[in-house]
């Protein structure tokens, strides 16, 4: 008796797909052969995102329409009063910037640049619960690169990992295989702040059991890791444990960016241009061309 | 049943951008487990209702924009869902005799293997996965089975896809 399956079956091709997706896999994840497949297919699948994004904004746009007057006479005041302070605080800046400068030359290092910023708007979150990333609508066109940095107005949100045409794909710092060098702002300490994977809160790991670091301590980005720029606020400190019986601290920092409600982000930093190849010219040679 | 309409592979795809879509809506922190695995559910109804017009191919491919979506490595889903896409055509004659509950109960499985090939992969590349909350959009998945039935059903008939 023939079973009623024989023949109608595509075992072949069933089998046949699952090696090319075994292909595609490795070589995803193995290095950057198949970014182009990717890139092409996430710029198909765009207006996807976008569309998954309309609900938001019209919500949104609703609620700034059915504002009322009294709460917006008090946002603005609010936003008035805080913008008198922070500019009285960047009078300041200035002084001390120059002040800085002048430090600065006199110790020889080298001078701090400002950073270029662009603004950017969330526009899609990770479906996948155990992969903290966001989309962002800005892409290669608008000269976003992977590794650039992310931030919101707290501080420092996660970096660049995937970029497409108009789309760009950011790893939160609270993804468990994100690691960021940073520092204790109090002593200038150096540690690593690792995600895992948990929302709202971050490991500081390898933190030896004497290390003055307490609770309350704020962490800034130390830009040891040649990614981040220094000096930007990551987390403060919420949790730490000496326990004798460990080689290093417990040590539970939350993050200062609001890393699940921020809707306009900053991406800062401007793509790495390859260095100059510089022909090095030996000083007796030089010497034998002046003459 | 050799008439095919026109309009029809059209229609799919029309439902397979909203189950794409919402696999992608955003959901507060507390319910982000809790999502049903819409793109495998419609995965299966097709096969169920279609089978000599959607096969393993198409599941591949909506699989691998499931990754592109999802940002994993790419692959991860299409093997997941063409699995599962498999397991549905060999037997989708007997799926089709059971009672709506026992097709939840088959989707149920077939949802768990589904995820199991998924995090298993994910783990592999990287990222860790501790227990077994992933199975719940499995149950969950198995709930809504019976209204993603009907209403899929619904819009075949409506639109004579056959």
């Amino acid at each position: 008796m023939k079973p009623i399956f024989r023949g109608g079956l595509p075992r072949l091709s069933f089998i046949l797909l699952i090696i090319i997706a075994l292909g595609l896999l490795v070589s995803d994840y193995r290095g950057d052969s198949v970014r182009p497949v990717r890139s092409v297919l996430s710029v198909l699948l765009t207006p996807i995102q976008w569309l998954v994004d309309i609900p938001t904004k019209i919500a949104d746009d609703i609620s700034m329409v059915l504002l009322e007057r009294t709460a917006l006479i008090k946002d603005n005041n609010q936003l008035r009063s805080s913008s008198i302070i922070l500019e009285r605080k960047v009078q300041q800046m200035t002084v001390l910037r120059a002040e800085n400068i002048r430090l600065r030359e006199l110790l020889n290092a080298s001078a701090r640049v400002d950073d270029k910023v662009l603004l950017t708007e969330l526009i899609g979150v990770n479906p996948d619960p155990f992969q903290h990333q966001v989309i962002l609508n800005k892409g290669s066109e608008d000269g976003v690169f992977v590794g650039q940095p992310v931030l919101d107005a707290g501080g420092v949100m996660g970096q660049v990992v995937e970029v497409s045409l108009y789309t760009n794909r950011t790893m939160l710092v609270t993804d468990g295989r994100h690691a960021l060098p940073v520092e204790v702002v109090r002593n200038g300490m150096r540690a690593i702040a690792l995600g895992n994977g948990n929302h709202g809160e971050l490991d500081v790991t390898h933190v030896p059991d004497n290390a003055d670091i307490r609770e309350g301590d704020v962490l800034v980005s130390s830009a040891l890791g040649g990614r981040f720029p220094y000096g930007y606020p990551l987390a403060k400190v919420v949790y730490v444990l000496r326990d004798p019986s460990r080689k290093f601290m417990i040590v539970k920092a939350k993050p200062l960016a609001r890393l699940n409600n921020s809707r306009y982000v900053l991406m800062v930093g401007e793509k790495p241009k390859p260095e100059p190849i510089v022909e090095i010219v030996s000083p007796i040679q030089s010497l034998e061309e002046g003459s | 049943m050799s008439q095919h309409s026109p309009g029809g592979i059209m229609i799919i795809m029309g439902t397979f951008i909203i189950a794409l879509m919402l696999s992608q809506i955003p959901l507060p922190i507390f319910l982000e487990w809790w999502r049903p695995e819409f793109v495998a559910l419609f995965v299966i109804y097709w096969i169920m209702a279609l089978p000599q017009r959607f096969g393993v191919g198409f599941a591949w491919l909506i699989g691998l924009m499931l990754d592109v979506l999802k940002g994993s490595e790419l692959g991860i889903n299409a093997i997941a869902i063409t699995t599962i896409a498999f397991i549905t055509l060999l037997m989708h004659r007997k799926m089709r005799m059971y009672p709506l509950w026992q097709q939840a109960f088959v989707v149920f499985l077939l949802i768990v293997v589904n995820q199991f090939i998924f995090y298993w992969f994910q783990a592999v590349t990287g990222t860790t996965a501790g227990n077994f909350t992933f199975l719940i959009p499995a149950v969950i998945s198995a709930l809504m089975w019976p209204w993603v039935f009907v209403m899929l059903r619904s819009i075949r008939r409506t639109f004579k896809i056959s």
